[in-house]
């Protein structure tokens, strides 16, 4: 039942909400995060799977290629040098032609990018990960079940289970795999499992100082970014490859891989 | 990276995955599958011509097959869990499969076959030799040693019925490994239909040609005559399986060439160019058309005896070399390019590492020690020299 | 009977297999993890192994706690969405226990570059300049203050100046 003393929170609740629905993917307010800070770790009570559905939201408007992301997710998983568990990448489209885009990742963005080369024509960067497809096609050739999803929606690797055959590297199709070269087991983007488990938000998007990468729960109903999801324009990658992607990007150009 | 990278390749793409030892697996296997159909054409189909390679072909199978474990053992980051194949195989996955069909065809086609045919003279020799050969050979009979009429009718009745199941059985064998690269739809150099039918289209052109090189250098070996009017005929099946199989291919490439999907530019750049001389020269031309225009010729012509017995051993092996570079082309092409369609690496295969040149060269010598051993245990030649005996 | 005799072979074989078989399943179920297929075909307990990580990065809101003056000047300025650790490294382990970790001040002469130094592919309402022709080489933080970066001449908001 409503009372009026419910109103007098609602109301001023739902006008956040709208405000930072209107202002897109908030950068001007701290990072909304989708899960309460007092959210238990997955072992102890408080962290329900069934509550949560995870996926990303990036913004190409808003990502100008620092690769603080690179860096912070390097220093949060440990990740071997040379290879990369996301990465950004930069764009150059010289004319109206989307076929044959002017792209480069040195070292994957992780010291940032140097001048651009060109001039003029459209140039932009596009961060990647591991899009934790809902119909993921690494899962499904997997020989063993090393590879899994979560009941909450994210895809990662038992690496005390994994042979090290690489054929999820093989069948990924955004390239967003590698075998770590001491574990030789297959590893890549775990979304931060162990940090949104504990109400944190992945280190990717903790450290980009624009907003362009938000973690969202779509299964969260007051999660402004599950809100902007359905009121703007948002692609994902290779989409007639149906793989389920749960990475979203917004104002995504054609010409990007 | 050390790796020169063309153009654009996503960062974790520019390091090849599968290795020169995932190009010999489904070599070997390939091998498999084809020396076992040749066997079946006398069996099944009733080709009293190639009756000479019968039991060798069966025994080629057997070697080649023992050794197909060991290229994906070695190229596993942790072989200790292989048994997890095993255990917990997960039956959406094509690489599974390898687990089960492969002890399938093992014991229950392959084995089981070369124990039928072998029996008799598995029970002679187990009669006849001393030491630890007989105790082997006594372990072979499985403590029976009825070679009466009627149970060697029952075995060839038994051994008909499994050479039977054996076809769909090499089919599967190898036409699964066309399809774990076929039904990969994030590669558009693997992913096709017709990947699993060229696959064992060319496994069988491989398996017959190897049949044919052993028979006709084990004739030399042993200074016997080649029986010309076996090699005739093998050496025909040999052509009309080249045809289909070289139709295919052709079809294949044909079509792709046609649509131009958003790989092609990317597909046809790497062909012209890093798989210039591994796919053009080597399979198309001297693996699949030389042989072809060859084999062709001497079905039309009429080709002396001793020219036609060189014709062979070059197309033979010319042959052999050619699907290699198919399974090379395949395996290493499929991971030169970008799935961004912007860009090339290159395979830098060392020499001495453990999936390396030697290695790799290794494994696919070791079938013939292997064979060589299996002969001497097992040797199809044993019943001429049983059945002069038996005259006598 | 004569037929039983010529199968008696046969007979042993089958026999020898259906052993193999039975092996072989006495093998897998003594050795499939016990948590396999608990929420679908791979370890149940992987999931909380996985979630059992150490963390790097405190996250902002655990920084927050005990720097809430630095909280303060951030809301009022530009850089209210940068969260701490994206200039100060991952800090959990001082988060923790702040006097086993003392943070190092990072070098605003390469920090502030990362983002801001002119790059034709960044948003063009970003902020960024060529440092050389922007501050001819003077530090960074000689002019702005790095939790609230923007000079007060430069907008009506309470900005920073380092004194």
């Amino acid at each position: 039942m409503i009372t009026r003393r419910k109103m007098l929170v609602l109301l001023p609740a739902a006008a956040v909400a709208w405000k930072f629905v209107l202002a897109g993917t908030p950068a001007e307010a701290p990072g909304y995060h989708p899960s309460t800070p007092t959210a238990g770790a997955l072992g102890t009570p408080g962290y329900d799977h069934s509550q949560h559905w995870w996926g990303m939201l990036l913004d190409i408007d808003k990502c100008i290629g620092c690769g603080s992301c690179v860096r912070a997710c390097s220093n949060e998983n440990n990740v071997p040098e040379g290879y990369f568990r996301t990465w950004v990448e930069r764009y150059h489209v010289s004319g109206w032609e989307q076929e044959v885009p002017q792209v480069d990742s040195p070292n994957g963005a992780l010291n940032g990018f140097p001048p651009s080369k060109f001039e003029g024509g459209k140039n932009f960067f596009v961060p990647k990960m591991c899009n934790h497809c809902k119909d993921s096609p690494c899962t499904q050739v997997c020989p063993v079940g090393a590879t899994l999803h979560t009941p909450d929606g994210v895809v990662l690797v038992d690496e005390k289970y994994c042979l090290g055959c690489r054929y999820c590297i093989q069948a990924c199709p955004y390239g967003c795999r590698f075998l770590n070269p001491t574990k030789r087991t297959a590893e890549k983007c775990s979304l931060c499992y162990h940090r949104i488990t504990k109400g944190l938000t992945t280190a990717c998007c903790e450290n980009c100082p624009t907003g362009a990468r938000q973690l969202v729960d779509l299964k969260d109903p007051n999660d402004p970014i599950h809100e902007y999801l359905k009121t703007h324009s948002v692609q994902v990658l290779k989409p007639h490859l149906a793989t389920g992607a749960k990475a979203f990007y917004h104002d995504l150009d054609g010409s990007v891989r | 990276m050390m790796v020169p990278v063309d153009g654009f390749m996503y960062p974790n793409e520019v390091e090849l995955q599968w290795s020169v030892l995932v190009v010999v697996y489904p070599f070997v296997t390939g091998l498999v599958a084809g020396a076992f159909i040749l066997a079946s054409l006398e069996r099944i189909f009733r080709v009293m011509a190639v009756k000479p390679t019968y039991r060798l072909a069966l025994l080629t199978a057997l070697a080649f097959l023992l050794v197909a474990p060991l290229p994906l053992q070695l190229h596993l980051g942790h072989p200790e869990r292989s048994l997890e194949m095993y255990l917990t195989p997960y039956r959406g996955s094509a690489m599974a499969m390898f687990g089960f069909v492969y002890l399938w065809y093992l014991l229950a086609v392959l084995l089981l076959e070369i124990w039928l045919d072998f029996r008799r003279d598995i029970v002679l020799l187990s009669q006849s030799t001393t030491g630890w050969r007989r105790l082997l050979y006594r372990a072979l009979t499985l403590g029976s040693s009825n070679i009466g009429e009627g149970s060697l009718r029952l075995d060839d009745k038994v051994g008909w019925v499994i050479t039977l199941i054996g076809i769909p059985s090499a089919f599967l064998l190898h036409g699964y490994v066309g399809f774990i690269f076929g039904s990969v739809k994030a590669n558009p150099w693997w992913s096709s239909p017709l990947m699993p039918v060229v696959f064992i289209f060319s496994a069988m052109v491989s398996g017959i040609a190897m049949v044919m090189l052993v028979y006709m250098a084990m004739m030399k070996v042993r200074r016997q005559p080649i029986d010309m009017r076996c090699v005739d005929t093998i050496a025909q099946y040999l052509l009309y399986t080249f045809i289909i199989d070289f139709a295919l291919e052709m079809l294949d490439l044909i079509h792709r060439i046609y649509e131009a999907d958003e790989s092609f530019r990317s597909l046809d750049f790497m062909v012209h160019t890093r798989l210039f001389f591994s796919q053009v020269v080597l399979q198309i031309l001297l693996g699949t058309v030389v042989p072809i225009l060859v084999l062709g010729l001497i079905q039309i012509f009429n080709v002396p005896e001793k020219l036609r017995r060189l014709a062979y051993a070059v197309c033979g092996c010319l042959t052999i070399v050619g699907i290699f570079a198919m399974r090379w082309n395949v395996v290493i092409g499929g991971q030169l390019f970008s799935k961004s369609f912007l860009g090339y690496t290159a395979y830098k295969i060392s020499l001495v590492s453990r999936e390396g040149e030697l290695i790799a060269a290794a494994l696919l010598i070791l079938p013939f020690f292997i064979l060589a051993a299996l002969m001497k245990i097992l040797p199809p030649w044993m019943d001429e020299k049983l059945e002069a005996a038996a005259a006598d | 009977m004569s037929k039983f005799k010529d199968a008696e072979h046969l007979v042993r074989l089958a026999m020898a297999f259906a052993l193999v078989a039975a092996v072989f399943l006495l093998v897998r179920a003594h050795f499939i993890p016990k948590s396999f297929g608990q929420y679908g075909h791979y370890r149940g307990d992987a999931l909380a192994e996985l979630a059992d990580k150490p963390l790097h990065y405190a996250g902002h809101q655990t920084c927050e706690t005990c720097h809430s003056d630095v909280l303060e000047l951030k809301k009022a300025g530009k850089h209210v969405g940068v969260n701490c650790e994206s200039c100060h490294g991952p800090l959990a382990r001082h988060a923790e226990d702040p006097a086993s970790v003392v943070p190092q001040l990072p070098d605003t002469a390469v920090l502030c570059a990362r983002c801001h130094e002119t790059n034709l592919a960044k948003p063009k309402n970003f902020p960024q300049v060529v440092s050389a022709e922007h501050s001819g080489g003077v530090v960074c933080k000689t002019c702005h203050q790095p939790h609230n970066p923007l000079l007060p001449q430069e907008s009506g908001k309470t900005g920073g100046k380092q004194s």
